[in-house]
């Protein structure tokens, strides 16, 4: 009898309010995470069906015509060898995304093991460990992404493991410190005083609240990385022609915005529409499911 | 708890005082920086040149680059000046010059009055310091090479020759210089234009360092003394330079502005704006989208005219398909470069159909590479890859920049069109680039050659076998012999003719397809009077000057 | 306290041995050299520079060579500007990239903790969307957008500011703003998260409830909880913000080190590259600590973990 109460209240104890409902419920109630969720979808959607529906290539050249502004052949102008625009920014959205999601793909599997690791050996093993970040950290962005893009600039893979070889450092102290901190939490402990095994303690307890943080950086990682892109193709290292991406149209669209303004509003829009939503998403996403995860 | 409150607001607010004040200070920082500079005086011309890249330095024999040149035409003076209409030698520091029959000794009668900027007199002494000092190994000055046409200058630089007597220069007496020369060479009295040539200040140079001592502070605005109309008041790297009036210039009263301030701005965007804004009088260079709006809506700001250059691609004749000469007369016919100079560069460039610029020195290339992608399809096939069949992935190469990548693309799809050869880009950033070419680990590669001087052999050398400048693996005997064999001519109408030769087997044997003739263009206002323009982009600033209306 | 600031003063100096390390073995890897040119340098020539500037020696010799170097404070002459030493070509941007830093950090701050603020008094609310998506464009527009299409608004249609320079405080407005647009989309989100955080806590809900004012409540007592990820974003953020913006200074041509930093890397200017990073490692780890110490002085239980 006395026993099967204390099963019966520790499932109660373990079932609680699940803390996936409760995000769920939260975000729900921020109409602005939702937009912004709904778009970045459709302009995934967009972006991947679209130049397949298109009637150009995104590397037909027209050279006689040039550059023109928007016209009912060419809905949002052509660019200066009179390739479609539209058709372009699709295409370039592709790689973006494609870009934006790989590497933080791959800071993901670095950062999350990383700190993973870390943070369940600690001691002096963590020590060694966070002080290479610290080391990393204090490498200046810039001139690590160059020399390694230099490096292995002749492919596109290796670009963005070059990216996301820069980008997992925050994820890896993220990760990390849930993971120290939730180590000393009651509930842990209590999960442990109350006899759950370690697999399910780790399972039920410690993953679902270390995942939260890590949903919510990568969702903000994602525009990061787009941004970085955007960067590199500033610097011309981005994707190699006649390939595009938005990053790249947009830095030949401010050159020649003067006479051809078409050819910077359109990528700028597509990218920064992406952008606001993406980062809107995550905002939301932290709200409902980390609201003490602060630091970026 | 209020305790820890009161401290954490007191934190705030200190923190943020300390960062005012700090802010508040940076100001007057600069202001205290800038009070070294030397002021104008009210009304003063000051030219406001945008000058491209950063200057390297001062020093006329450390520096190669057009941005350099440019500066230091303002700060020294060499033997002979150039008439910057019809690039013809006029008196500089030498009032008159002497050849001797044989072409290959010249004597130069040096003007008694020519001053460096510190009053001392310029003599014969000081041009042969100078040139001693740039062909001295130890100072290892990339443009050391430009002197080795003087006798045994060339060993003396290498360092096989160590007593500098034996090298063809000798000074007469304090106003009497005497250059003999390897073989006759009919540009150098062009040449004494260049930095290479142009004297420096021996008291000044060993005041900072030994003569061949590299990176001294002699360079600096303060230290530095030259022989030019003007003379350095400034130099803040990455920013400015501003350079004034030389009160001790010979020819003085000739000089109209009363300084010039040199902008070191790189991105071309900024330069434009910076123009439009009335912040600079001219530009170094103009974005190419923004050639065609001005030539619509500004003509009179606009300066276009033709540049003694050609951009061109480059083949590895080592690498196959290139390895067949088939294959790159094919490749070469298949390009069709009035479509690249008309719908894509649009910027006053010339379809170039041979590889030296028309007209240079009175020498015009006969042969022609026509735009043929019928023959081109023949050449192809007969190589074994009808319709392109066959042929590898074809690779082309170019530095980034926004230009080369436009023509890039339209290359690609002119090939694609005609030869149907699958092409693809590849854009690395320019040391990588370089270290490609030079390693010949590419296919096609985007060039450039810009003339030194205004003779067609400056361009052809390039592509003697194992030339530093030649990165195409392309060695001919055929070529060599004419080229060297025009090296030794001493007749004039003979040499050009040799050179004719040398220029078609070069382009028959296509390891480079040229595509066009280079323009300059650059912006300047109206009131900038004296910029005459000459295939060389040369400039005379003794006779610049700016019509300024005052408010 | 005090022992805490002396320990970590002391583990820097490994780190920075360590970057310095990486960074050296690092930029001798990427392909083509510092000498290579357009006009292929003769050979002679070239290897007698490689002779002058020590790139002949074994590649250990080099880096010890350096590294006493680094110990005596020289930091080498640079390549590509050969009558400069690093140490004098920094001396001569950084403050300009100090003063540029310093004015964005303002306007970061400004934009950042307003927007945040406000955000978080109604979340949710259009007084929550509106600010926070202003505050977002420097995130949501890369920076070389942003800042030609000030330029085109500000400079060349309304004419109220240069174009570029840096020199009156007219010249400072736009970069400051364009540099400072992106920081200050950050710190608002960190402001805002902070703030709904710290105004949820209990010792806020008594503090409302003994009917203190408002704006009391959230400027005092709200405002110190919610402020720590901001300060702890701010150490990293501002080492950032001071060692210049490669994007900003050369739209504006603004002569700060931030250009130096793209530059040296693209000119394989080995003593440049290697002075800029230090440079800005130390002020990465230098003020990671003061925000450190300062989240310490905030926060009593973080001073005793």
């Amino acid at each position: 009898m006395l026993r099967r109460r204390k099963k019966d209240a520790l499932a109660d104890a373990e079932a609680g309010t699940s803390l996936w409902k409760d995000a769920y419920w939260r975000l729900r109630k921020n109409r602005l995470a939702l937009f912004g969720a709904c778009v970045s979808c459709i302009v995934a959607i967009v972006a991947i069906a679209g130049p397949w529906c298109s009637p150009y290539a995104y590397d037909e050249q027209d050279r006689e015509l040039g550059a023109v502004g928007p016209c009912a052949a060419h809905w949002l102008g052509t660019d200066l060898l009179g390739r479609d625009l539209l058709t372009r920014t699709l295409y370039g959205g592709r790689v973006s995304l494609l870009v934006g999601i790989a590497a933080t793909a791959v800071s993901l599997v670095i950062g999350v093991l990383y700190g993973a690791i870390a943070g369940f050996l600690g001691g002096r093993t963590d020590a060694v460990m966070m002080r290479v970040v610290d080391v990393l950290y204090a490498l200046p962005f810039t001139i690590t992404v160059i020399i390694l893009m230099v490096y292995f600039g002749r492919n596109f893979v290796l670009l963005f493991l070059a990216i996301g070889a820069v980008e997992w450092l925050t994820m890896a102290r993220i990760v990390r410190g849930q993971i120290l901190s939730l180590k000393e939490k009651e509930f842990i402990e209590a999960a442990v005083v109350m006899g759950l095994r370690r697999r399910r303690i780790l399972l039920r307890h410690l993953i679902p609240n270390v995942l939260g943080p890590i949903i919510v950086y990568t969702t903000l990682t994602i525009p990061n990385v787009m941004i970085l892109e955007a960067f590199l193709s500033f610097l011309g290292l981005g994707v190699q022609p006649p390939m595009s991406s938005w990053g790249l149209l947009i830095k030949e669209g401010v050159e020649t915005m003067e006479p051809f303004w078409w050819m910077l509003v359109f990528p700028s829009v597509a990218l920064s529409v992406t952008l606001f939503s993406l980062n809107f998403f995550g905002d939301g996403l932290r709200d409902a499911l980390d609201p003490r995860m602060s630091k970026d | 708890m209020s305790i820890g409150e009161g401290r954490m607001a007191s934190t705030i607010t200190s923190t943020i005082t300390s960062t005012i004040i700090l802010v508040s200070c940076l100001p007057l920082v600069s202001v205290v920086a800038g009070c070294g500079r030397a002021a104008d005086m009210p009304g003063a011309v000051i030219l406001h040149a945008g000058n491209g890249a950063e200057v390297q330095d001062l020093d006329p024999h450390m520096v190669s680059g057009v941005t350099e040149h440019r500066t230091l035409c303002a700060l020294f003076e060499g033997l002979v000046n150039l008439d910057p209409r019809t690039l013809e030698p006029e008196p500089g520091v030498a009032a008159s010059w002497d050849l001797s029959p044989d072409a290959r000794v010249y004597t130069f009668h040096l003007r008694r009055d020519a001053r460096w900027s510190n009053g001392d007199a310029v003599t014969a002494e000081d041009f042969h310091y100078a040139w001693r000092r740039i062909l001295s190994p130890n100072l290892a000055a990339d443009y050391a090479y430009f002197l080795h046409c003087i006798e045994n200058a060339k060993a003396y630089n290498e360092g096989t020759v160590t007593d500098f007597d034996v090298v063809g220069v000798k000074v007469v007496d304090a106003y009497t210089l005497e250059a003999r020369l390897e073989h006759p060479t009919p540009y150098f009295l062009g040449m004494q234009v260049h930095q290479a040539y142009m004297p420096v200040h021996r008291a000044t140079i060993e005041r900072f360092g030994a003569m061949d001592e590299r990176s001294t502070r002699w360079t600096r605005a303060g230290n530095h003394v030259g022989n030019g109309p003007f003379l350095l008041a400034e130099w803040t790297p990455n920013a400015v330079i501003r350079v004034r009036r030389n009160p001790h210039y010979w020819n003085r009263d000739a000089v109209r502005l009363d300084g010039i301030n040199f902008y070191a701005i790189d991105n071309l965007w900024t330069q434009e704006r910076a123009f439009r804004s009335g912040q600079l009088d001219m530009t170094d260079d103009v974005p190419l989208h923004k050639v065609r709006l001005y030539r619509e809506r500004d003509p009179d700001r606009i300066v276009l005219h033709p540049y003694l250059g050609t951009y061109y691609y480059r083949l590895n004749v080592t690498r196959p398909p290139f390895t067949d000469r088939r294959v790159r007369r094919a490749f070469a016919m298949a390009l069709d470069r009035e479509a690249i100079t008309h719908n894509v560069t649009r910027g006053g460039e010339e379809p170039a159909p041979f590889y030296t610029p028309p007209d240079t020195n009175g020498y015009t290339c006969r042969h022609r590479i026509p735009f043929d992608p019928a023959s081109a399809r023949v050449l192809l096939a007969e190589a074994g890859f009808p319709d392109g069949r066959g042929l590898p992935p074809i690779e082309i190469l170019y530095n980034t920049s926004e230009a080369h990548k436009l023509i890039a693309e339209a290359v690609q799809q002119m090939w694609k069109q005609h030869l149907g050869a699958d092409v693809r880009l590849l854009n690395q950033d320019w040391k990588v680039y370089l270290d490609s070419t030079n390693t010949l680990n590419y296919m096609v590669a985007r060039s450039g050659w810009i003339g030194d001087v205004v003779d067609p052999v400056n361009f052809l050398e390039c592509f003697l076998g194992g030339g530093g400048n030649n990165r195409t693996g392309y060695a001919s005997p055929e070529f060599d012999a004419l080229v060297h064999a025009a090296y030794a001519e001493a007749d004039v109408g003979q040499r050009l003719e040799l050179l004719q030769e040398a220029e078609a087997v070069l382009l028959e044997d296509a390891p480079l397809i040229p595509i066009y003739f280079y323009s300059r263009k650059y912006l300047k206002r109206p009131e900038v009077l004296g910029l005459d323009p000459n295939p060389l982009g040369y400039i005379r600033w003794t006779r610049v000057t700016l019509r300024r209306e005052r408010v | 306290m005090w022992r805490f600031i002396a320990r970590r003063l002391v583990e820097l100096a490994p780190t920075l041995l360590a970057v310095a390390t990486i960074t050296f073995f690092l930029v001798r890897l990427a392909p083509g050299g510092p000498f290579d040119a357009e006009r292929q340098v003769q050979p002679e020539v070239l290897e007698r520079l490689k002779d002058h500037y020590n790139l002949n020696a074994p590649i250990y010799r080099q880096y010890l060579d350096y590294m006493f170097g680094l110990f005596r404070g020289d930091l080498g002459i640079s390549f590509s500007k050969p009558s400069y030493t690093v140490t004098e070509l920094i001396l001569l941007r950084l403050p300009v990239s100090l003063e540029l830093g310093a004015y964005a950090l303002l306007v970061a701050l400004g934009i950042g903790l307003g927007a945040g603020l406000l955000a978080s008094l109604k979340p949710n609310s259009l007084l929550d969307h509106a600010p926070m998506s202003l505050a977002m464009i420097g995130i949501c527009l890369p920076s070389f957008v942003l800042g030609p299409l000030l330029l085109l608004m500000f400079s060349e249609k309304l004419a109220w500011f240069p174009v570029m320079g840096w020199e009156t405080p007219a010249d400072k407005v736009l970069p400051s703003l364009t540099l400072g647009a992106v920081y200050a989309a950050y710190i608002a989100r960190l402001t805002r998260g902070g703030m709904l955080e710290v105004l949820s806590q209990d010792y806020i809900r008594t503090a409302r409830a003994k009917g203190l004012r408002e704006s009391r409540v959230v400027l005092e007592h709200g405002l110190r909880g919610g402020m720590q990820p901001v300060v702890a974003f701010l150490g990293p953020a501002t080492a950032r913000l001071l060692t210049g913006s490669f994007v900003v200074e050369t739209i504006f041509w603004i002569p700060g080190l931030g250009r130096d930093f793209v530059g040296a890397a693209f000119n394989r200017d080995y003593p440049l590259i290697m002075g800029t990073v230090l440079v800005y490692a130390v002020f990465v780890l230098v003020l990671n600590l003061a925000a450190d110490i300062a989240q310490a002085w905030l926060d009593p239980r973080v001073r005793r973990a």
